[in-house]
């Protein structure tokens, strides 16, 4: 197995090669303003409704490229909600439970429809921005409603104090978020490490050496860089903790659960797999019902970042999370996909934003732009599939 | 010696690290039927694209001369322009047009800016009577049996004005009736000067109704035989195909004894899914030993199919009636959960559609069905999982060089092993193998059958359907022999010949 293909590296890992180039070509445009720390930190935390509706979404479009159009709907209305709640001065953490719980019922609510009734996802969903654009509107009353509770503001990501405070009182540098990202990378090493020696000792196959170190060291590297960066800056935002919380756990769902297998094997064949004995209904149903939970954590993270709940927001959400998955290779078809790769597009549309406003170019642009490299991803994955056959 | 209609000559066809075809050199006279045989992957079908110029001149090397020109063709269109048509073994025809419509797409009658209905309506119907069929062409094409939807193809080919005629595997969807019907009109085409290739794994078929036959193997021709200068069996062809006389295409059984009954099925009755009121298997009982094979023979459309997936947690139907008793117990299984967990496996007859997960590796497939047995509380034990693939890649021979690899690129008959190995993965007391050798070639056979005998004489119970009927005569300790929903006849093995199988299914229908 030895000797990979170049070819084969480059297929693999088209996007983030495309990721490289693309932060390569902002350094140049914007004279490395994109790489300040102070940007790299607006990127995680204006982007975080991204990537945690973009990882709801993939379970979705993991089961045959079925999406969720109303997820930016329901964002705004649990937004709307937390919002109206906590103007009576409920307890926080009450009020968080209540949205995630409006949230999930929500998705509960779309997914026995497209489950068990079989009503097709886009017009199920389609009703549901309608329906919950519109309750958004009437639970607000029109009216933008600001949010005062500070716990909850620092918690989600939002306000002046955002951060995970620094134990350890470093000056300039931030020494917590430094130490944190030395830790993360030291122990993703040792799991990889760890992995490697119990495979061969089973008598497992094993990547490559020379791919798997490679591999690892970039990954590490990556990441103490983005901590020196955040650590240059305020520190851990505390968006970055849900996000990699959704993140780790999403990517856990669907390499190590069954639950996770069935979504791929409902994507690759329904047929073969409820023949299999597995009930396709409850495998839509779940990827439903954790859409509809990830949007109202979208909804929190989002009214916490701005302060307070506007009847507008959420507006075409649900289309960067879906480009997000499409851009990180997940199939339009189903059955094809992964977090990782949802990381890569969500971070590639980011990036591609935050330059170009940057560079002044006019809001207008960046959509055509962005609709642009949806496309050019698309079409690679049918192209590759077609080669296939 | 009549006119060489066509000949092509040393063909070369290369994919990215495959030769799919070597040097091949072949040649069609006007006015016979050759048929071109080979197993799965021998390149037979890539011969055929090269032809029609799905593989665009210039993508091989050699040259194709027809009727006396040398030709090169960039698309299918140039092909079809010189009256060679090609009918592919999927049906390509739009359920939701009419027979008509169907039959003039891409082909359209009428002047560049309006179709012409009235004269493609007239033209569409000549070209059904040519093929038999009293079918008016306004009739959609989901509204007739895949039989009819066969002979619809081969009148759309007419209505190309095809002088070679090419059929990939055109009876591999027929029932025996109307595959010798397509046969028979093929002869009858010949009666009329028309020249066509057939590609198909049914030997009595090419037999039956081949001028020539030409075994390709490997990607070269290893032999053109002459039905006029030899005499051709089965058997002679099969020396051909596989390079060696398989003495014996079954394997011995080793005596078995043969244990308790394992299931048992009283009355059976299912009724049509969307045609409520139709009875699709009517009043079929039967039972099953440990260590028992038992054949169920019957045609296409015999209900042998629907049998077995309503068994199967009522995978299939509308309402059913009949009691079902697994170790003696009766049962009501409701869905295939409750089937698998009845220790039942139906092994479906459709690999591709309705058995694997083709984006998926063979690791995935293998214990799709049984994920309880590599998991832990909804968490997936990976290096479990990895070692039963591994363990039946080498019990079952499975040719592949990891078990990572998707299941879409392997051959058939590999496929068939992963979706057995699948369901033994399962641990069932009874297996129900729908057609487990379709489409698969000689070698694999022989292969899938081995595993079958071993399943039997480990006492499981093994329910075989198929409508070949020297494998169920050669496979079964039992027979049942099903026809129009019913069994109309039971036999031992030992008893059952051709012949008075097929005496069954005439007699049934002589008595309604």
């Amino acid at each position: 197995m030895k000797g990979v293909k170049l070819a084969d590296v480059l297929k693999k890992y088209t996007m983030v090669i495309a990721l490289v180039l693309v932060v390569i070509l902002f350094y140049i445009t914007t004279q490395g303003r994109i790489l300040y720390p102070q940007n790299i930190n607006n990127l995680i935390s204006q982007n975080a409704y991204v990537f945690v509706l973009a990882a709801g979404m993939l379970l979705c479009i993991l089961t045959g490229g079925n999406i969720d159009l109303a997820c930016g709907s329901i964002v705004c209305f649990v937004g709307g909600v937390g919002a109206v709640i906590m103007e009576r001065d409920i307890n926080v953490w009450v009020a968080v439970i209540i949205m995630l719980v409006c949230g999930a019922l929500i998705g509960a609510w779309q997914g026995f429809w497209i489950a068990y009734i079989k009503v097709p996802p886009f017009i199920a969903t389609l009703a549901g921005m309608f329906a919950f654009r519109g309750l958004s509107n009437v639970i607000l009353q029109g009216y933008t409603v600001g949010i005062r509770n500070v716990t909850f503001l620092n918690v989600f990501g939002g306000g002046a104090d955002c951060y995970i405070p620094d134990f350890f009182g470093g000056a300039a540098l931030n020494m917590t978020c430094m130490i944190t990202g030395v830790v993360i990378a030291a122990v993703y090493a040792g799991v990889v490490i760890f992995n490697r020696i119990n495979a061969g000792k089973n008598g497992y196959e094993v990547e490559p050496a020379g791919s798997a170190i490679t591999k690892t060291a970039v990954i590490c590297a990556v990441v103490v860089w983005l901590f020196y960066m955040l650590a240059n800056y305020k520190g851990i935002p505390t968006s970055l903790i849900w996000i990699a919380i959704v993140l780790m756990a999403y990517s856990y769902i669907t390499t190590k659960t069954t639950m996770g297998r069935y979504l791929y094997a409902v994507g690759g064949n329904e047929k073969a797999t409820r023949l299999s004995g597995v009930d396709s209904r409850k495998v839509y149903f779940f990827a439903y019902l954790n859409m509809g939970l990830m949007a109202g954590l979208g909804g929190i993270l989002t009214v916490a970042r701005a302060t307070q709940a506007q009847p507008t927001f959420g507006n075409g959400y649900e289309m960067d999370a879906i480009a997000a998955c499409f851009i990180g290779g997940a199939s339009a078809y189903g059955g094809e996909g992964g977090v990782f790769g949802v990381i890569i597009g969500a971070v590639l549309m980011g990036i591609i934003n935050q330059g170009m406003s940057i560079m002044g170019i006019d809001a207008n642009y960046q959509k055509a732009v962005k609709g642009l490299v949806l496309l050019v991803a698309i079409i690679f994955d049918v192209m590759s599939n077609k080669k296939k056959k | 010696m009549a006119k060489v209609l066509l000949e092509m000559k040393n063909i070369t066809k290369t994919f990215p690290g495959v030769k799919a075809l070597d040097n091949v050199n072949f040649q069609v006279e006007e006015g016979e039927i050759h048929a071109l045989v080979g197993e799965n992957g021998a390149g037979k079908s890539t011969l055929m694209n090269v032809l029609s110029g799905i593989y665009p001149y210039g993508t091989y090397e050699g040259s194709i001369i027809y009727n006396g020109e040398e030709c090169q063709f960039q698309t299918i269109r140039d092909s079809e322009k010189k009256g060679i048509v090609i009918i592919h073994q999927e049906l390509a025809l739009v359920p939701q047009m009419s027979i008509g419509e169907n039959m003039f797409l891409g082909n359209e009658r009428g002047s560049k800016n309006a179709i012409n209905w009235n004269e493609t309506y007239k033209e569409a119907d000549k070209y059904l009577k040519m093929v038999g069929l009293s079918e008016s062409s306004h009739v959609l094409v989901k509204d007739i049996g895949t039989g009819k939807q066969q002979l619809v193809e081969i009148a759309k080919a007419l209505a190309k004005n095809a002088k070679l005629l090419i059929l990939d595997e055109p009876t591999s969807s027929l029932n025996e009736t109307d595959s010798r019907a397509l046969l028979d009109l093929m002869l009858e085409f010949k009666k009329q000067g028309m020249t066509m290739i057939i590609i198909t794994h049914k030997l009595n078929e090419v037999v039956y109704v081949a001028d020539k036959i030409t075994v390709v193997r490997d990607g070269s021709t290893i032999e053109t035989m002459d039905k006029h200068s030899e005499t051709i069996d089965e058997d002679r062809i099969i020396k051909g195909m596989v390079g060696r006389e398989i003495t014996n295409r079954f394997p011995k059984r080793e005596n078995v004894p043969i244990g308790d009954i394992n299931m048992e099925v009283d009355d059976w009755t299912v009724y049509h899914p969307l045609y409520t009121e139709r009875k699709v298997v009517n009043n079929v009982s039967l039972s099953v030993r440990a260590g028992e094979v038992v054949g169920i023979y019957g045609l296409m459309g015999a209900g042998r199919t629907e049998l077995a997936m309503s068994i199967f947690g009522r995978s299939y139907g509308s309402e059913i009636q009949g009691t079902l008793k697994v170790h003696g117990k009766e049962m009501t299984l409701k869905s295939p959960r409750e089937a698998i967990n009845a220790k039942i496996a139906y092994v479906t007859e459709d690999r591709k559609g309705n058995g694997l997960v083709l984006s998926n590796p063979i690791r995935v497939n293998n214990s799709l069905a049984n994920l309880a047995g590599v998991s832990n509380r909804g968490i997936i034990d990976k290096d479990k999982e990895y070692a039963v693939a591994m363990d039946y890649k080498e019990k079952l021979k499975t040719k592949t060089p990891t078990v990572e690899q998707n299941v879409g690129n392997l051959s058939g008959g590999n496929q068939q092993k992963v979706l057995l190995a699948k369901w033994m993965f399962t641990d069932p007391d009874i297996l129900i193998l729908d057609e487990p050798t379709r489409g698969i070639d000689v070698g694999a056979k022989y292969e899938i059958y081995c595993i079958i005998n071993d399943l039997a004489a480990s006492g499981k119970s093994v329910i075989m359907i198929s409508s070949e009927l020297p494998e169920i005569i050669g496979m079964s300790d039992r027979i049942y022999i099903m026809n129009e929903g019913r069994f109309v006849g039971e036999m031992k093995a030992s008893e059952a010949t051709q012949e008075n199988i097929m005496a069954c299914i005439i007699q049934s229908g002589k008595g309604e």
